[in-house]
């Protein structure tokens, strides 16, 4: 049987070398042209309440882009969008220049093979150990023989410090260690593009610097683009090129993290400084206070 | 119940089956590509099979050995003791083999099938592979839905062989129904026929059982209440579905 190699087309390796050596050049260039991914003009509402109404946002190649916003304002729906497991009412959502609304069944597929999604508690196969979950998407899409893959999966393993675990059930793993297996699952077949759901989430100080760290540096050493949905200003705004904050279904800010900082915008100020106080009330709707003690239930 | 209650209900009925169909539909799909990943269908068959079998065997000896007391005591009113071997033949290949096999299953293998798919959902697990390009209907679905068709006819016929062996114990052994009679009546009146009808039943319920095990966790709300409730209706459904499709075969059958 002739082995066929589909983790990744040779000329793709070209862009990597320019995406690594030349970010600024890149920098530069027209947002557009550069996008990989382009969400223009999305309307999408779930049971009547709209949820993105006229979102649009890009994420270039080879940088890192943060999506922030308060919880419930849809990052999660963004990544569901990105990645086809939903379909945006209007608008469109193109990924590598191809409109996703107009996929087949396989040409979905087709796309999500040059993706990668790192989801929020790992999502690793319960019943396989951290090897064979790394292993699942190489024996999945490739026929490279047993001792290739050996060798693919302990070097993913070893680039995210868990050669070591290879043998632990994810039952046995803490949560940050999951998330990092789950990173090597996630870059194991060499994706163009990192999705990172809440990266931060319940990690310890220690964990939170190991992911930091990691985004950082599959971003730089495979020139990797990558999109981190989270609402960890501080934590994202070490390493984003581009932040856009998410807010009232469409994107209130862009641009650096210093310049969403020193934003005019009540509500874009009032998240970055995580203040109680703004456009986003404390309370959830609720009939005046007095009049209700009083009442009689 | 008002009227507007009974149509909801009727309707929800009617959605439901629609759902189901469209699950069947989807996974006949898959089960051709399923059927060419033989590790994964063992996997399933063990889980479905194997773990059942210390129940189906349990089950099926007490089942004949109450057989063998029951038919004794009847048999023997009328002097017809030595057709004690058919009657505990007949009785457990076209009826008890099948339907408490696949009640048994339901509860046991069903139960496992349901909470397992329903929770791989809560954790993400069946997102995690549709992103990652692998469809869960076919990597998930299809190899546990083949392994209950699979193990189901083959428990029955354990099932039917031990009860069997169960009622003689009693019958001769115990009561003093000759053994040669015991037998030899049995090899005489027991048919390709009926064998064919437990078969068939035991066909029947492991694609009812399997359907309704792996749709219920493919489509149950991601919350623990969800799954708890997934479960439950897995058991209910099965159970009123196989004694159901019982009265429909026997039917066709007689």
């Amino acid at each position: 049987m002739r082995p066929t190699w589909k983790v990744r087309p040779p000329e793709d390796l070209n862009h990597q070398r320019v995406r690594v050596t030349k970010p600024q050049a890149l920098q530069a260039a027209a947002p557009a042209a550069d996008a990989v991914i382009d969400v223009r003009d999305v309307h999408y509402s779930i049971g009547g309440r709209a949820i993105f109404d006229g979102l649009s946002f890009s994420a270039r190649r080879g940088r890192i882009t943060a999506v922030m916003g308060p919880s419930g304002a849809g990052k999660t729906t963004l990544l569901k969008l990105i990645t086809a497991q939903i379909v945006a009412e209007s608008g469109t959502v193109q990924v590598f220049g191809e409109d996703l609304a107009r996929l087949g069944g396989n040409e979905i597929y087709a796309v999500r093979k040059r993706m990668g999604m790192l989801f929020q508690n790992g999502a690793l196969l319960t019943d396989m150990d951290v090897f064979e979950n790394v292993a699942f998407p190489v024996r999945e899409h490739t026929d490279l023989p047993e001792a290739l893959i050996r060798i693919l999966v302990l070097t993913k393993l070893q680039a995210v410090g868990l050669r070591g675990a290879a043998q632990l059930m994810p039952a046995e793993l803490s949560g940050g260690m999951a998330r990092r297996v789950a990173l090597a699952r996630a870059i194991v077949l060499d994706p163009e593009v990192l999705i990172y759901d809440e990266p931060f989430v319940g990690l310890d100080p220690i964990s939170l610097g190991v992911i930091l760290r990691l985004i950082k540096q599959m971003n730089a050493a495979l020139g990797i683009t990558s999109i981190v949905v989270s609402h960890d200003v501080r934590e994202l705004a070490t390493i984003a090129d581009d932040s856009y904050l998410l807010s009232g279904g469409r994107i209130a800010a862009s641009g650096s993290p210093e310049q969403l900082r020193s934003s005019e915008n009540a509500a874009v100020r009032q998240f970055m400084t995580g203040s109680a106080e703004g456009p986003v009330a404390f309370h959830y709707p609720a009939p005046d206070y007095a009049t209700q003690l009083l009442d009689e239930p | 119940m008002s009227n507007g209650a009974h149509g909801s209900f009727l309707l929800e009925g009617i959605r439901r089956l629609g759902s189901v169909s469209i699950f069947l539909a989807r996974l006949l799909g898959q089960c051709l590509p399923a059927l060419a990943r033989p590790r994964l269908l063992v996997a399933q068959i063990y889980n479905a099979g194997g773990r059942s079998l210390v129940i189906i065997m349990l089950s099926g000896l007490f089942v004949g050995m109450v057989l063998g007391l029951q038919g004794y005591d009847l048999l023997q009113r009328f002097g017809s003791e030595d057709a004690l071997g058919v009657a505990a033949a007949l009785g457990l290949l076209r009826e008890l083999a099948p339907v408490i096999t696949a009640l048994l299953f339901a509860g046991r293998a069903g139960t496992a099938l349901t909470s397992e798919i329903g929770l791989m959902r809560a954790t993400d697990q069946l997102t995690a592979m549709e992103v990652m390009a692998v469809d869960p209907m076919r990597y998930v679905a299809a190899p546990r839905f083949l392994g209950g068709v699979i193990a189901m006819p083959l428990l029955t016929a354990i099932f039917s062989v031990i009860g069997l062996f169960g009622a003689q114990l009693i019958g001769v052994q115990l009561m003093g129904v000759d053994r040669g009679v015991f037998w030899s009546q049995t090899q005489g009146s027991v048919g390709l026929h009926d064998v064919n009808e437990g078969l068939m039943k035991s066909v029947v319920f492991g694609v009812l059982c399997s359907l309704i095990a792996v749709h219920e966790g493919y489509t149950a709300p991601p919350t623990a209440e969800g799954v708890a409730l997934a479960t439950t209706r897995t058991v209910v459904a099965s159970s009123v579905m196989i004694l159901l499709m019982d009265y429909v075969l026997t039917a066709y059958f007689l």
